[in-house]
């Protein structure tokens, strides 16, 4: 080769001794902080994203706080019937006249009560106007009601105290009020934890799938493959950089919501950063699962809300999922935001140690290493 | 020689033969979907140091033939040997560190500057050139900050490139690197495939471009329909054709093609549309018999011209389309 004339001898040459410069390895550059430098670069880079991870959870934190704002309870909202029989607002024997009646239930801070025909009175309360309906009867009152409707069932309460107390009952026993809000129990508080889970999975599931979807659309997975990169580094860079972004999101929305309605953080910070840690790796790991096969990003658009739905309705954000009925609870704790949340949860409001988390926390792992390992089995490069 | 054919070598224990080493080889490969045979038996093999060109149209089972060899697809049979190695046999990591791949189809991320992209290919790659080198060669460091998204196509080609040049691969595999490109683009890429040849490197570039063949290749296969129908240097097909000219003409009135196919010289007559083709073997007798068959069919010459045959000829004839379509 060497002797194989002029000029070709002397690129030979060059290239030998570009050959003894390549042989350095640039000791900078491990590939897997290069892939989840890029990841993160490519996050950032994204302005929607940063929307929907960042800004979108403290809008709907804000909309939610001031929706649900605890302001003095609301009164019961009670219709009286006018009597046809009698002349209006004359006692009879056992009862009270109309107005007096609504004279006797506004005295009560807790009542608004107005008088009304009958036919309106039913059309109040069929369209939720009124909690209440009441009618004199012989010898005393009658009360309509939906009793499927809490407020119903406290107006039938708060109008029948003062009714009673009207026509002469006393208390048998003195009774003081004590009345405390403590941050905490609003639903507020309740609210928090909720959001700060449901964006876990929500940037975990759509930013891991998206990108990796988007990649295997273009081409890139297949170009990558190509390259000897661990295969293992690529997926791994994803959960990386979802650690990186982690912290952010759950600053962000714990500190706004500290600021703005006083939730405050009751446990351990580092618990809290424990529990959110396990949590974005099991949406990660699910998100890497949903994205292994589709395509397009419609295919894995249609599979993401199909995984997701069923949790936000499910899973006790926005309220509790408890009211679900019993035989749906074993399957609803199974569920990874409803573990999340849970945690969160403890932590937050509660300030529970982690033990008490300790079988949602275990679901969470399992979900993140089953979903990641079958994740890598099932996963398309081209 | 290039420090990744010293095993290579070693292993040949034939230090003076470097030239008959393969590169890369494969025999009776084939790959099927579904009914279609992509790939039907094909048998390469590109010597060390060499470019070597896959020609043929679209559909013909290049970028089959050429993801089979990088190790992308699996074949369904043959056999392929790399740098005297197969796929699948536990060097696959190994292999790669050496081979430089850019796909057809492939699109770099957006977002990514070209420096962020260089880099992260180079992290890869246990040895191969400086970020900085490897801009230098394809020409961006105007645009190293720049994103990708905000390239030019042969801007983002000429990336491709480098990520497949950056680990100073022993094999560059390029799958129709300048398709699409406008002429001035594809001069600068040919520039860089050709400093890469200089320096050692064997190419297998697959084109549907014959004038990209013709200048960048030392060999060629033409293919179609998953075969390979003719191999050899640019200039030995260009040969087979015994002709050393073609002369494309028209004319004012309706020539009857069929008696220029007997006049002195011209081996091959074919007509599309109202250009008249004739592959001439002996310009300088064919030339005034044909004006004077023009002339006896009173039809009036409009344009006459002549070029060196081309491996473009080459393909159409290959093809069997200049039977067809005369």
């Amino acid at each position: 080769m060497a002797e194989a004339g002029g000029e070709f001898a002397t690129t030979a040459a060059a290239a030998r001794e570009r050959g003894a410069r390549q042989t350095r390895p640039e000791g900078r550059l491990s590939p897997l902080v290069q892939l989840t430098l890029c990841r993160t670069r490519e996050f950032l880079r994204e302005p929607e994203a940063v929307f929907w991870v960042f800004i979108f959870p403290m809008l709907l934190a804000c909309a939610l706080g001031i929706a649900f704002r605890n302001t003095a309870p609301d009164k019961a909202r009670v219709a009286i019937e006018t009597s046809e029989s009698a002349a209006g607002s004359q006692r009879q024997g056992n009862t009270l006249g109309a107005d007096e009646t609504a004279r006797a239930l506004n005295q009560s801070s807790s009542v608004a009560a107005e008088v009304m025909t009958s036919e309106k009175a039913a059309q109040a309360l069929r369209t939720g106007r009124v909690d209440l309906v009441v009618r004199q009867s012989a010898g005393g009152f009658e009360y309509r009601f939906d009793p499927t409707r809490p407020e119903s069932r406290m107006a039938r309460l708060t109008a029948d105290d003062s009714i009673q107390r009207a026509m002469g009952r006393t208390d048998s026993v003195a009774i003081k009020d004590e009345r405390v809000t403590e941050p905490g129990a609003r639903y507020i508080d309740f609210l928090i934890p909720g959001l700060i889970g449901m964006n876990l999975m929500g940037s975990g599931m759509w930013g891991l799938g998206f990108a990796v979807v988007q990649a295997r659309n273009r081409k890139l997975l297949k170009r990558l493959a190509a390259t000897p990169m661990r295969r293992s580094h690529y997926l791994l860079s994803f959960m990386f950089s979802r650690l990186l972004f982690l912290v952010f999101e759950v600053v962000a929305v714990v500190v706004f919501a500290w600021l703005v309605f006083g939730v405050a953080v009751r446990g351990s910070v580092i618990n809290l950063a424990i529990i959110a840690l396990i949590g974005a790796m099991a949406f990660a790991g699910l998100g890497l699962l949903v994205a292994s096969r589709p395509k397009t990003i419609e295919g894995v658009s249609g599979l993401m809300n199909l995984v997701m739905l069923p949790m936000w309705l499910l899973s006790g954000t926005f309220f509790s999922s408890a009211r679900f009925p019993a035989f749906l609870q074993p399957l609803i704790r199974a569920l990874p935001l409803t573990a999340l949340n849970d945690s969160l949860r403890a932590v937050i409001n509660e300030g529970a140690p982690l033990s008490v988390s300790a079988t949602a926390l275990i679901i969470l792992i399992a979900w993140s290493g089953v979903s990641f390992m079958v994740a890598l089995r099932l996963f398309r490069w081209q | 020689m290039r420090p990744g054919m010293i095993q290579a070598i070693e292993e040949s224990n034939d230090l003076n033969s470097t030239s008959n080493i393969a590169a890369l080889r494969c025999s009776k490969l084939t790959k099927r979907y579904n009914d279609v045979t992509a790939v039907d038996g094909i048998d390469l093999e590109v010597r060390n140091g060499e470019c070597f060109g896959l020609l043929g149209p679209n559909g013909a089972g290049k970028t089959t033939t050429v993801e089979i060899l990088e190790g992308l697809t699996p074949a369904d049979g043959g056999l392929v040997e790399i740098l005297g190695q197969s796929w699948g046999a536990g060097n696959d990591h190994m292999l790669r560190q050496r081979l430089g791949v850019q796909l057809q189809e492939t699109q770099l991320a957006d977002k990514l500057t070209v420096e962020e992209t260089v880099r992260l290919f180079r992290s890869f790659y246990t040895r191969g050139h400086s970020v900085d080198e490897v801009i230098g060669l394809v020409e961006l460091e105007e645009k190293r900050s720049a994103r990708v998204g905000k390239l030019s196509g042969g801007q983002k080609q000429r990336l491709a490139v480098a990520c497949a040049l950056v680990s100073d691969p022993d094999i560059l595999f390029l799958d129709e690197p300048t398709t699409g490109l406008d002429p001035q683009a594809r001069l600068k890429l040919w520039g860089i495939v050709e400093h890469f040849g200089k320096s050692g490197g064997t190419t297998l570039l697959t084109t549907h471009y014959m004038e990209e063949a013709t200048r960048l290749c030392d060999r060629v296969a033409i293919m179609d329909h998953g075969k390979v129908i003719a191999l050899g240097t640019p200039a030995e097909l260009i040969e087979s054709l015994e002709a050393d000219q073609i002369v494309e003409l028209t004319t004012r009135g309706e020539l009857e093609s069929s008696t220029f196919e007997r006049l002195a010289g011209v081996r091959a007559v074919r007509k599309k549309e109202s250009v008249l083709s004739l592959t001439v073997s002996d310009i300088g007798a064919a030339l005034p018999a044909l004006l004077g068959e023009i002339t006896r069919q009173k039809a009036e010459l409009v344009s006459l011209t002549t070029h060196q045959a081309t491996l473009e000829d080459v393909f159409v004839s290959m093809t069997g389309r200049m039977l067809r379509d005369g």
